[in-house]
């Protein structure tokens, strides 16, 4: 069962409930945000095993090439340009289509392959923890997601996703059976929760709502989700101390309050996700 | 000499566009012809590699060289392949900038800038797009 | 004139820092091209004069009249964007090679919605905005829509103020080039500070004139004070240095800009780089 954590907005707290949720349910923890990586701060997992990811790109064998431009035309991401000396490739736009090769009269496009992020695998206790990290500078995540979630460990698996709702969510998305859409209770929170909240819609799986930096003054989450008629999981407050545990790198279910409080949540899944 | 500048409009008298990627229009002049003709900006409605496509028009209209304000490392790194130069002009008319040119008071760009990390980003460039 | 308004890492406090110069300036307009959290608009109610769908990608579609079901697009496609003939619009990357292997000619590559692009009139000034469809992807040609939306109705000394796209990829290339004036807001940590680094070096490169504002100052001294010193190495003008304030978390609940509250110490920090921020603009332009 993989359940795939979103957020809306990004910095409500969606790696923190991520991460100690996998702890307190012993699912393991797959980090998607591949772009910001950073629940292996908290879990700092060990045995790491690392693996590449490619991906490809065309390469002009000058010999057949009779600068034609085919292939530049053809390229719906401006990643090939000719001039009148040679082809140039712009290997960070290109989405490895192939589409050039295919269009080449000359058979002068072969393909090789490049790095553009790595996939770390390890262990914390009993749990996997994965991740999938996209190199600096690379404009294009999914590969990275792809690879990370084309082979995923038994038991749950608690997919931490990108924030907002890009195509890297929704990448992330199709794998997964459920979701839980983490928000905060303000203006932006609400607003932001709202677009997650017609993404998921589209995958028709079970998901529900957890409210981050919960503030007991301010309802306006609850509101929308009885309207909307989305299952509350449950609420974690906001304390300076919690943001203390957090700089210092360490889970906050360490603290018994919200150990409690994510004991509450893991029940409250079962009930919304059907497992074992 | 054959010179395409960014431009705003589709005549001499329309103001410079000082982008590049997404300017509207190239106004295709000849010093001894005169002008030649304005082209729509394909790199205006690429996604993504907007320079890119700019410059591929550009080569294919085979200038000697462009007047631009500001212009990305991939596009001036694509014109100095292709042996054409590039000179940089605030904001003014098209025909004052080619007058310049001509006078040789424009500056030429001969470096590029640092490439703005090839396009991409830890966040906000998420699609490739 | 246009100030952009930037951050490289997200939650810096782009929005509350844009907003707020918006409020504090007299004569005003915004574009908001932070397109994947637009949140901008959400402080003032507004009308929208003008709507507009904006076609930002391009996708392939199949006409079943033609297609014989032969499933050669199927193997070509690398994106495993089509199944039994039906393209899925999510995966689908509009690069066309389907396209280009169909042998009855039945796939072509249309135009493809990914947003509604709106001009809204509110009290404090039009706001040029985008709402995104679902799974699309903001990209530099929105932006200088977005960019040329605001352009088209506003004076040409109205100070237009763009609450630019967090990164520092194509779509904040297009919220930062040819406009007058950036706003770096930056936070003193260690992601912060890398990506204000690179965002600082796009707009070198751009020949913008950079301001710079740390906000959150207080809450790593040490390495507000490497920004600084970077700034003043690298001849970037800092501006404003805004404390950690509660009040802001206030200010967003109740929608009011945080340069209401009286008291407030961001406010007070705010108000004090905005007329910083007007001299440097003032330098430029004299005319408003």
């Amino acid at each position: 069962m993989n359940i795939a954590i979103l957020s809306g907005k990004g910095g409500t707290g969606k790696t923190t409930i991520s991460t100690n949720l996998a702890v307190m349910a012993g699912g393991n923890y797959i980090d998607c945000d591949v772009e910001e990586p950073n629940g292996f701060i908290f879990l700092n997992p060990s045995d790491l095993k690392k693996e590449e990811v490619k991906v490809d790109y065309p390469v002009i064998n000058d010999n057949n090439c009779t600068l034609c431009g085919d292939c530049a035309k053809v390229c719906q991401f401006n990643a090939l340009v000719r001039t009148k000396k040679n082809i140039i490739l712009f290997d960070k736009l290109c989405h490895s289509c192939h589409a050039c090769k295919i269009v080449c009269k000359y058979e002068a496009i072969s393909f090789k392959k490049r790095e553009i992020g790595i996939i770390e695998e390890g262990k914390y206790n009993n749990i996997i923890c994965k991740r999938g990290i996209l190199n600096i500078g690379e404009p294009m995540a999914v590969p990275v997601i792809k690879d990370v979630l084309k082979d995923l460990p038994n038991g749950i698996n608690f997919i931490d996703c990108a924030p907002g709702t890009s195509c890297n969510v929704v990448n992330s998305l199709s794998y997964a059976d459920g979701a839980i859409l983490v928000t905060e209770p303000s203006a932006f929170g609400l607003h932001d929760l709202n677009m997650a909240v017609n993404l998921v819609r589209n995958f028709h799986i079970p998901f529900g709502v957890i409210i981050n930096k919960y503030n007991p003054k301010d309802n306006r989450i609850q509101k929308y989700c009885q309207k909307e008629n989305i299952k509350i999981l449950g609420t974690i407050n906001y304390s300076r101390k919690v943001a203390e545990t957090y700089s210092s790198g360490k889970m906050i279910i360490e603290i018994e309050e919200y150990k409690k409080a994510f004991k509450e949540i893991v029940k409250n899944l079962k009930e919304v996700f059907p497992w074992n | 000499m054959k010179i395409a500048v960014s431009s705003i409009g589709k005549n001499l008298d329309d103001m410079v566009d000082i982008r590049f990627g997404r300017c509207n229009y190239f106004i295709i002049y000849d010093t001894d012809k005169g002008f030649i003709k304005a082209i729509a900006n394909r790199g205006q409605v690429s996604g993504g590699g907007a320079g890119i496509a700019a410059a591929q028009q550009i080569i294919d209209e085979d200038v000697d060289a462009v007047i631009t304000g500001n212009m990305g490392p991939n596009s001036f790194n694509l014109f100095k392949t292709s042996d054409i130069k590039v000179y940089s002009c605030g904001s003014m008319k098209v025909e004052r900038a080619i007058e310049l040119l001509k006078e040789q008071k424009l500056e030429e760009i001969s470096q590029a800038g640092p490439a703005h990390a090839g396009m991409g980003a830890r966040r906000g460039f998420r699609g490739g797009r | 004139m246009e100030l952009t308004v930037i951050s490289g890492k997200g939650g810096t406090g782009k929005t509350t820092i844009a907003l707020s110069l918006s409020e504090l300036a007299k004569d005003v307009a915004k574009a908001d091209c932070d397109v994947d959290a637009p949140n901008l608009y959400l402080f003032h109610k507004g009308i929208d004069i003008k709507k507009e769908v904006f076609y930002g990608e391009k996708k392939a579609v199949i006409n079943k009249e033609i297609c014989n079901g032969c499933k050669t697009c199927e193997n070509i496609c690398r994106f495993d964007a089509i199944e039994n003939g039906i393209i899925n619009s999510f995966k689908c990357e509009g690069c066309g090679a389907c396209v280009l292997v169909c042998p009855q000619n039945a796939i072509t590559l249309e135009d493809y919605k990914t947003a509604n692009t709106y001009i809204t009139k509110t009290k404090k000034g039009v706001i040029s905005r985008a709402d995104m469809e679902i799974g699309a992807e903001g990209s530099g040609k929105l932006i200088t829509k977005l960019r040329q939306n605001i352009r088209e109705v506003t004076e040409d000394n109205t100070l237009i103020i763009i609450d630019g796209s967090p990164g520092i990829g194509c779509p904040v290339i297009s919220s930062i080039t040819g406009s007058d004036a950036v706003l770096i807001v930056t936070e003193p940590t260690q992601s912060g500070m890398e990506d204000f680094i690179r965002v600082m070096e796009l707009c070198n490169h751009f020949g913008i004139l950079t301001l710079v504002c740390i906000n959150k100052y207080d809450i790593n001294k040490v390495m507000s004070e490497n920004i600084e010193k970077f700034c003043e190495e690298n001849h970037v003008h800092l501006v404003g240095k805004i404390p950690y304030d509660d009040t802001v978390i206030k200010s967003i609940n109740e929608l009011k800009p945080i340069i209401y509250y009286e008291n407030s110490m961001a406010n007070k920090a705010i108000r004090s780089m905005w007329e910083n921020i007007k001299e440097h603009i003032n330098q430029i332009k004299n005319n408003f």
